[in-house]
C-alpha cells in the first residue's frame, strides 16, 4: 500500500466515524440537523478519497454521472413535497439498490473472483435488483399511480417458492461457471422479477413496514457490493442503514401487532373479517355545535392520520390549534406509530406546520393523559384509534396498541363518509356514547371551526 | 483471512448500528430513513472507482450509471434531510 492508499484508507476510517457521531446526534432533535450535516461531510470525504485513487485514470464519465446524479437528487430535493416524503424515500431507496447492482455487477469483470466474492457478487445483485424493482412498486402504491391495494392470487406462494429455487439454482451455477454470462442475467432478471411479487401482495396501510424494510435492503445491498469490491466503508455504511431499517421495520410491527412474515406474506384484504355486532348509532355534529364544545375546552387531544396528509390539512390544524391556546386550552398532538404512510410521517408534516415537537406526543405518553382530555379530534385516522383493538377479540386487529380517543369526555371524529377504512374493518368508536361525527373534508372542516373562532 | 476481517467488520457495525438507532425518537424517524438512505448511496464509492477504470469496457459503463443512480441519493437524501430537520423547532421559538 503506498502512501495514496494509505490516505485513502484513513479518509475512510475518518469518514465512518463521522456517519457513527452523524447518527449519534440523530438521536435529539435539537442536534439532529448537526448530525446531518457530519454525515454529509463524512460522504463528501469518502467521495473525495475515491477519487484520488491512483486506479482512476479517466474522470469525464465520473464528472458526467455526478452531475446527473447530483442534479436530478438537488432537484427532486428541494421540489418534494412533505406529503409525498414516503413515496420520495421509496424511490431513493430503489436507486441506491440498482446502483449497488450496477456495482456487483462491475465487479465481475474488475478483479480476481474467488468463489466468496463470486457469492457476494450474487447477492448484492439479488439485494440491489429486489430493492430496486420492489421500491418502484412501493413507489407506484404510495403515489397511486398503480392500485395501493394488496394484489393476491391463487398459486402465488407456489410461483414465489419455484422463484426462489430458480435464483438459487442460477446462484449456484453462477460460482460454478462464473465465465458464462448467461448466469448473471438470469439472476439479475429473477431478483427484478421477485422485488416485484414481493411487493405487490402488501397493501397500501402496510406500506411503513415495506419502506423500513426496503430501506434496509438498500442498506444490506451497498454492504454487499463492499464484500464484492472488497472495501470496508461500504460495509460499515451499508451495515448501519440495514440496521436501521430492520430496527424501523420491528417497531412499525410492533405498533400493528403483527409478525414482519405475516405483514410480508398475507395481503391484508386476505384477513378474515369477523362479524362485530356494533351497538349505538352514528351522531353527527355540525361545525357551529363542534365549535360550542371546542370552545368550552380547557385540553385538547388531535390525532392525525393519513387522512390528514391527503387533505393537506396540516396548516389549518396549526391555526385552529393557535386559536385554542389563546383561548386558554392545552393543545397536544398523539402520534401514533404506523399513522401515515412511513415512520414519523405525521411528525413531519406538522413540523412543516410550525408545530413545535416537544407538542407531539407519542401514544404512550398520550393515552395516561387521554382521561382528563376534553376533546379529542381525530382527523384522517381509523384504525389507530379503533377500541376494538383492545374489547373486541374477533377482531383482526385484536391487540394492536391504540391511542385510547374514546376515553376522552367528547371524541370528534373528522371524516369525509361512513365509508369504512382502508382495511374493511368496522370501528365501534364511531357508535360510541361520546362520539360526534364531524363528516366533510377534514382541511372546509377545520376552516369551518376557524372561521367561526374568528 | 481477508474474508474473515470483513465480516468481522460488518458484525461490529450491525451492533453499533442497533445501539444508535435504537435511541433515535418516534419524532425523527422519518429524516433518520432519509439521512439513512444518503449514506447507503456509499455504493457510489465503488461506482468511481469502477468508472474511471478508462477500460471503456462494459464494467466502466456499469459504473458510470452507477455514479449517477448514488450521486442522486447522497444529495438528494442529504438536501431533503437538512430541509426536513430545519423544520422541527422547540415550542416558543
Amino acid at each position: 500500500m503506498g502512501a495514496t492508499g494509505l490516505a485513502i484508507q484513513l479518509a475512510f476510517v475518518v469518514a465512518a466515524a463521522l456517519f457513527i457521531f452523524g447518527l449519534k446526534l440523530l438521536g435529539s432533535a435539537a442536534t439532529a440537523r448537526k448530525g446531518n450535516l457530519l454525515s454529509a461531510v463524512g460522504m463528501l470525504l469518502a467521495i473525495v478519497a475515491a477519487l484520488i485513487d491512483q486506479g482512476i485514470v479517466e474522470f469525464q464519465w465520473i464528472l458526467v454521472g455526478m452531475v446527473v446524479g447530483g442534479v436530478i437528487g438537488a432537484a427532486t430535493a428541494r421540489l418534494v413535497q412533505m406529503t409525498s416524503m414516503p413515496e420520495m424515500v421509496a424511490l431513493f431507496n430503489g436507486f441506491g439498490g440498482m446502483a449497488s447492482l450496477l456495482v456487483g455487477a462491475a465487479a465481475l469483470g474488475a478483479g480476481d473472483s474467488n468463489t466468496f466474492i463470486l457469492v457476494t457478487i450474487v447477492l448484492s445483485i439479488l439485494i440491489g435488483g429486489l430493492t430496486f424493482t420492489g421500491s418502484l412498486v412501493a413507489y407506484g402504491k404510495l403515489s397511486e399511480k398503480i392500485g395501493s391495494g394488496a394484489v393476491t392470487f391463487s398459486g402465488q406462494q407456489i410461483v414465489n417458492s419455484l422463484l426462489v429455487l430458480a435464483i438459487l439454482a442460477s446462484a449456484v451455477m453462477f460460482c460454478l461457471q462464473p465465465e458464462n454470462s448467461q448466469w448473471l442475467y438470469a439472476i439479475i432478471a429473477l431478483s427484478l422479477l421477485f422485488g416485484i411479487m414481493a411487493v405487490i401482495p402488501i397493501g397500501g396501510a402496510d406500506m411503513p413496514v415495506v419502506i423500513s424494510l426496503l430501506n434496509s435492503y438498500s442498506g444490506l445491498a451497498a454492504c454487499a457490493a463492499g464484500f464484492a469490491i472488497n472495501n470496508n466503508i461500504l460495509i460499515v455504511a451499508g451495515s448501519l442503514v440495514g440496521a436501521s431499517g430492520i430496527i424501523l421495520t420491528q417497531i412499525m410491527c410492533k405498533a400493528m401487532n403483527r409478525s414482519l412474515s405475516n405483514v410480508l406474506f398475507s395481503g391484508f384484504g386476505s384477513v378474515s373479517s369477523a362479524e362485530t355486532v356494533v351497538e349505538g348509532e352514528i351522531k353527527p355534529i355540525s361545525v357551529e355545535d363542534a365549535f360550542y364544545v371546542l370552545e368550552a375546552a380547557t385540553s385538547v387531544a388531535i390525532v392525525p392520520g393519513y387522512g390528514m396528509a391527503v387533505a393537506q390539512a396540516q396548516h389549518v390544524v396549526k391555526e385552529l390549534c393557535e386559536l385554542l391556546e389563546e383561548n386558554g386550552c392545552e393543545v397536544n398532538f398523539g402520534i401514533h406509530p404506523v399513522a401515515g404512510r412511513m415512520p414519523g410521517h405525521m411528525n413531519v408534516l406538522l413540523a412543516e406546520a410550525d408545530v413545535p415537537y416537544d407538542q407531539l406526543l407519542e401514544m404512550d405518553e398520550i393515552n395516561p393523559r387521554m382521561e382528563t382530555v376534553d376533546v379529542a379530534i381525530v382527523i384522517g385516522a381509523n384504525d389507530v384509534v379503533n377500541p376494538a383493538a383492545r374489547e373486541v377479540e374477533s377482531s383482526p386487529i385484536y391487540g394492536m396498541p391504540v391511542i385510547n380517543v374514546d376515553k376522552a369526555r367528547t371524541v370528534f371524529v373528522l371524516k369525509r363518509s361512513m365509508a369504512s377504512g382502508f382495511a374493511g374493518i368496522e370501528n365501534p368508536l364511531f357508535y360510541k356514547e361520546n362520539t360526534r361525527m364531524l363528516f366533510g373534508d377534514a382541511k372546509e372542516s377545520i376552516g369551518g371551526l376557524i372561521r367561526e373562532f374568528s | 483471512m481477508e474474508a474473515v476481517f470483513l465480516t468481522f467488520i460488518l458484525m461490529l457495525s450491525i451492533f453499533l448500528g442497533f445501539e444508535l438507532i435504537n435511541k433515535v425518537p418516534a419524532t425523527l424517524h422519518t429524516p433518520l430513513m432519509s439521512g439513512a438512505n444518503a449514506i447507503s448511496g456509499i455504493t457510489v464509492v465503488g461506482a468511481i472507482s469502477l468508472a474511471g477504470t478508462g477500460q471503456h469496457d462494459m464494467a466502466q459503463w456499469l459504473g458510470a450509471a452507477a455514479v449517477a443512480l448514488a450521486t442522486i441519493n447522497v444529495v438528494g437524501g442529504y438536501m431533503v434531510t437538512d430541509r426536513m430537520l430545519a423544520m422541527f423547532k422547540k415550542r416558543g421559538k
